[in-house]
């Protein structure tokens, strides 16, 4: 139905060509053009933070990037953090603070926090709640998402 | 020789056995799967709160390329009415109640294609009068909601009392009404030395689960029908689906993927969800149906908005007296639970506190707004929001702290209420006297009355609130039980197959916790199913904060017929009698010494490898000892009751009307603390959704129209903005909860906005009825403006 373009970009280390609608959302496009759902829909309108990414060093809401902007650029998603060390302790965080329950905003949450870290090493609580304010979660009230981001980024975590 | 020392997981942090693969993005949510051949599926909604359809056309529509169906109510003459009240069919056709109904359905290759082939469908509407206003829904000549001659459902149980409105009753727009009374409230009115008597306004809020409402649907060659559904009850929905399709309920499986949050809004059958399978059957193919953000706010369920009028009295002691309440409940234009929330409100009025004479009434009318489903809580939020503000008015009119006024009439341990509630543990007065000497309670409530006529911008106030919940289920349903079937193979590995669903919540850990301390096995020997209707046992959802309780005693009852069973084969192959072993660490053991004699594998194996050639397989089905209520909604509903007082500590601007929430301070009755990390998590969740329902959302509802269907116009709390928690558990160790524990899941949720609307008061001396707490209301109750074009 609509014009397509192919575009090439480095994804979680890999580069990667894809072919993609001119109209849709770097969310859509790794959701299912590429097949990685751990960036997930949630609004649409970057007011949750559920999809978010790391492109070129900067978070972003995947949901409001053209996946076409994508071109040339270095994309980080929840699944390339497996095998990020910072990334992998974040998420080890989140599971022994017990910062997940349902669990629908969690890899929008650990991509943030990663991003955030890397420019924040040290932060205090305050610090990370402000870090993590454009991220909603509905289950946990936040508490122990501060606790797990507060022992990812000590040295010994 | 090896000895294994006696442990416990009891009371333990641990995590969520579901949380590594949540954290890593691999965990595949509804909307994360796809099937060969699918489809998908597009909804086309009124754009009328109250009409008539003349004619709807979709052959534009159909002709579309890519499309597969085209459905309306005519190419769907079998549907059957769905839902709590049965007043709905899934797709109208003959008229429209509300923003949200259902016109037509689409499925097509794409999602761009289905959206693009509802825009092609053209439907005339002649226009009704609308009725967005419950208080007029009851005068005459008020425009009449329901009018039509629904097809019977098919096997229709009225629950009673408390049933669903008859035709006749539709006719004057009542969808359902709830009358309830203890003693005489005249004799208690006469006993009194001061009554008050307010109306409270409570508003509309929505669940906001962050993972949005989703199903697929598939039929296969043989006819059966498999359904990939977010529900929080699968076995009633199982049910449900085969009277709206007229199915036999044997040829309908549910599986449910991981649930981006429930909060009690996938309780009730929704018209997206059989539309879905209308749509399958019509294209022979699986269709995706999943909502967007906005469809979500508009079309998924709100919590109940309620008009409420509290009349209490008491005697210059303090004791209570009588308390009658009023509510007018707005329906919506259809009848889900929301309508059903008497239930639990008329508890917390007759039995939060002793109160001798109570009388309830509840009518709710049918409008043209958005309808109302469960939400956490059930109502408790509302009629909590109203009893505990008056606590605080009789108290301050009788020169009493409001902690006394509340100990004085709180219940105690073994107490029967009037409403047949038996209490057979009760931490409320411990909970009132942990929250107040936490919170420093005393020092900062007297010390803010006394600041408010001082000058000075922001005003620091404390409020307290406490609450009654179900704690042991709730025995609504001809059953509230949970089934358990339990098998251990050669190897030790236990696979606990449980009716109970796992929404985020953490039962999936809690009952592989109880089990493992039963069975001396560590918690990686435990898989969960707990997700597919083929499989599990039957078990009536995930409601009424019951599923730790109910399911968690289903699980301990199979674990303890399997360690009978692995103990009496010890017994028989090590030649000591059975009361001397034990189970730990995965081995039998001598009790007295923890002595290790044999692996359990190597037993199992023995077992099964034998002339006997047995397997270690159980299966249990646990009814709680509750009972149904009676005509007059007297009985004890439930196995345990949960209690809580929670302090919150505010700090307002008078300049803006900005009220901060600076501390909560939480005093939770749990029976027992199972799992610590998991227990804090829900009470920190639910002190932030009462936060968000106190302060800062509301759903805005115009003419039947949702203003601000999204979460830039509905504000949800974010980090920077919790306040400090401070929370203490009161273990009363239930005599018949698992382990001793009492559920938690609503509790937290519910003292919040009636705990902040008292600390507001200590702060400013300004008592506000009406919720959310905006700065706007905030500053108009401070310095009694009125709203623009308004009354306020």
């Amino acid at each position: 139905m609509s014009l397509k373009r192919e575009i090439a970009f480095v994804l979680n280390g890999v580069r990667t060509r894809a072919t993609v609608p001119v109209e849709m959302s770097a969310l859509a496009m790794l959701r299912e053009v590429v097949g990685l759902t751990g960036t997930k829909y949630a609004c649409g309108e970057g007011e949750c933070g559920a999809c978010t990414i790391i492109v070129d060093g900067l978070s972003t809401c995947s949901c409001l990037m053209f996946a076409v902007d994508c071109e040339d650029r270095d994309l980080t998603t929840i699944e390339g953090l497996a095998r990020d060390p910072l990334g992998e302790k974040l998420e080890r965080a989140f599971v022994e603070c017990g910062a997940v329950q349902c669990g629908f905003c969690t890899p929008g949450i650990v991509v943030q926090a990663k991003h955030w870290l890397e420019a924040h090493p040290h932060p205090t609580r305050a610090e990370i709640q402000r870090g993590i304010e454009g991220n909603l979660c509905r289950c946990t009230g936040y508490v122990k998402i501060v606790d797990a981001i507060e022992m990812a980024s000590r040295n010994d975590a | 020789m090896k000895v294994i020392e006696k442990d416990t997981l009891i009371g333990k942090r641990i995590a969520k056995l579901d949380a590594p693969e949540k954290a890593s993005g691999k965990t595949r949510y509804v909307h994360d799967l796809d099937l060969p051949g699918q489809l998908y599926g597009r909804i086309l909604r009124s754009t009328r709160v109250h009409a008539r359809i003349r004619r709807i056309d979709v052959s534009k529509a159909r002709a579309l390329p890519g499309v597969h169906a085209v459905l309306t109510a005519a190419d769907v003459p079998y549907q059957r009415p769905l839902g709590v009240g049965k007043d709905q069919l899934p797709l109208k056709g003959d008229k429209v109640r509300s923003r949200r109904d259902e016109i037509a359905a689409v499925a097509a290759d794409s999602e761009e294609i289905a959206a693009a082939a509802l825009a092609l469908i053209e439907v005339e509407y002649e226009d009704l009068p609308p009725l967005t206003d419950p208080a007029e829904a009851l005068k005459p000549g008020a425009p009449v909601i329901h009018d039509e001659n629904l097809p019977p459902p098919a096997a229709h149980e009225a629950l009673k009392p408390g049933a669903p409105g008859d035709a006749e009753a539709h006719r004057h727009n009542v969808a359902m009404t709830f009358d309830y009374a203890q003693g005489d409230v005249a004799v208690g009115e006469a006993e009194s030395d001061i009554v008050v008597d307010d109306w409270f306004r409570l508003h509309y809020v929505t669940h906001c689960c962050m993972g949005v409402s989703g199903i697929i649907a598939e039929f296969g060659p043989s006819g059966n029908l498999t359904l990939y559904s977010n529900t929080q009850v699968p076995f009633l929905h199982k049910r449900e689906f085969a009277e709206i399709l007229g199915m036999d309920p044997g040829r309908i499986r549910i599986i449910q993927p991981p649930i981006g949050g429930g909060f009690g809004s996938k309780l009730d059958i929704y018209p997206f969800e059989p539309i879905c399978v209308f749509l399958a059957k019509a294209t022979d193919r699986p269709v995706k149906l999943v909502f967007s953000r906005e469809e979500e706010f508009v079309a998924s369920p709100t919590r109940q908005p309620v008009l409420l009028r509290l009349r209490s009295g008491a005697k210059k002691d303090g004791t209570l007296t009588f308390r009658t309440c009023e509510t007018l409940h707005d329906n919506g234009a259809y009848t889900s639970w929301g309508a059903t929330t008497p239930f639990v409100m008329m508890q917390t009025i007759s039995s939060l506190y002793r109160v001798p004479h109570c009388k309830y009434h509840t009518t709710a009318v049918y409008t043209n707004n958005p309808y109302a489903g469960s939400f956490r809580g059930y109502g408790n939020l509302q009629a909590t929001f109203a009893v505990e503000q008056h606590m605080d008015k009789l108290a301050a009119a009788l020169g009493l702290d409001p902690l006394e006024m509340r100990l004085k009439n709180a219940q105690d341990p073994g107490e029967t209420t009037p409403q047949g509630m038996q209490f057979k543990t009760c931490g409320l007065k411990d909970c009132l006297t942990t929250a107040a000497a936490a919170s420093h309670w005393r020092e900062k409530h007297h010390a803010a009355i006394a600041a408010q006529k001082t000058p000075g911008r922001l005003k620091r106030g404390v409020g307290m609130a406490s609450m009654l919940h179900v704690g042991g289920g709730a025995k609504i349903y001809p059953s509230d039980g949970c089934g358990t079937i339990l098998k251990i193979d050669d190897f030790a590995h236990l696979t606990l197959m449980t009716g109970a669903s796992e929404i985020g919540q953490g039962s999936e850990t809690v009952l592989a916790q109880l089990v493992c301390e039963e069975l001396g096995l560590p918690l990686d020997a435990v898989t969960v199913v707990n997700n597919d209707t083929d499989i599990t046992p039957w078990d009536v959802g995930v409601h009424a904060s019951r599923t730790t309780f109910i399911g968690g005693n289903s699980a301990i009852g199979a674990a303890r017929k399997a360690k009978t069973k692995i103990l009496a084969a010890a017994a028989k192959l090590t030649g000591l009698p059975e009361v001397e072993l034990e189970l730990r660490g995965g081995h039998i053991v001598r009790a007295a010494t923890g002595e290790a004699l044999m692996s359990l594998a190597k037993l199992l194996r023995s077992l099964h490898f034998s002339d006997k050639a047995e397997l270690v397989m159980t299966t249990n089905y646990y009814e709680p000892p509750s009972h149904h209520q009676d005509k007059e909604f007297k009985g004890d509903v439930s196995a345990a009751y949960a209690w809580a007082t929670q302090v919150v500590e505010v700090e307002v601007d008078t300049e803006t009307g900005v009220v901060r929430l600076v501390k909560v301070t939480a005093a939770h009755d749990v029976g027992r603390v199972l799992n610590r990390l998991g227990i804090e998590g829900q009470i920190e969740g639910g002190i932030v959704m009462g936060q968000g329902y106190a302060i800062t959302e509301e759903l805005i509802v115009e003419d039947g129209v949702v203003r601000n269907p999204g979460f830039r116009d509905y504000k949800l709390v974010t980090a920077p903005e919790i306040p400090e928690m401070d929370i203490h558990f009161i273990e009363t160790m239930d005599g018949e909860g698992p382990q001793g524990a009492k559920g938690v899941g609503e509790a937290p949720a519910i003292c919040m906005a009636a705990a902040t609307a008292n600390a507001i008061c200590n702060a400013t001396g300004v008592r506000i009825y009406e919720l959310p707490f905006t700065p706007e209301k905030v500053y108009r109750a401070l310095h009694r403006a009125k709203a623009p074009g308004g009354t306020g």
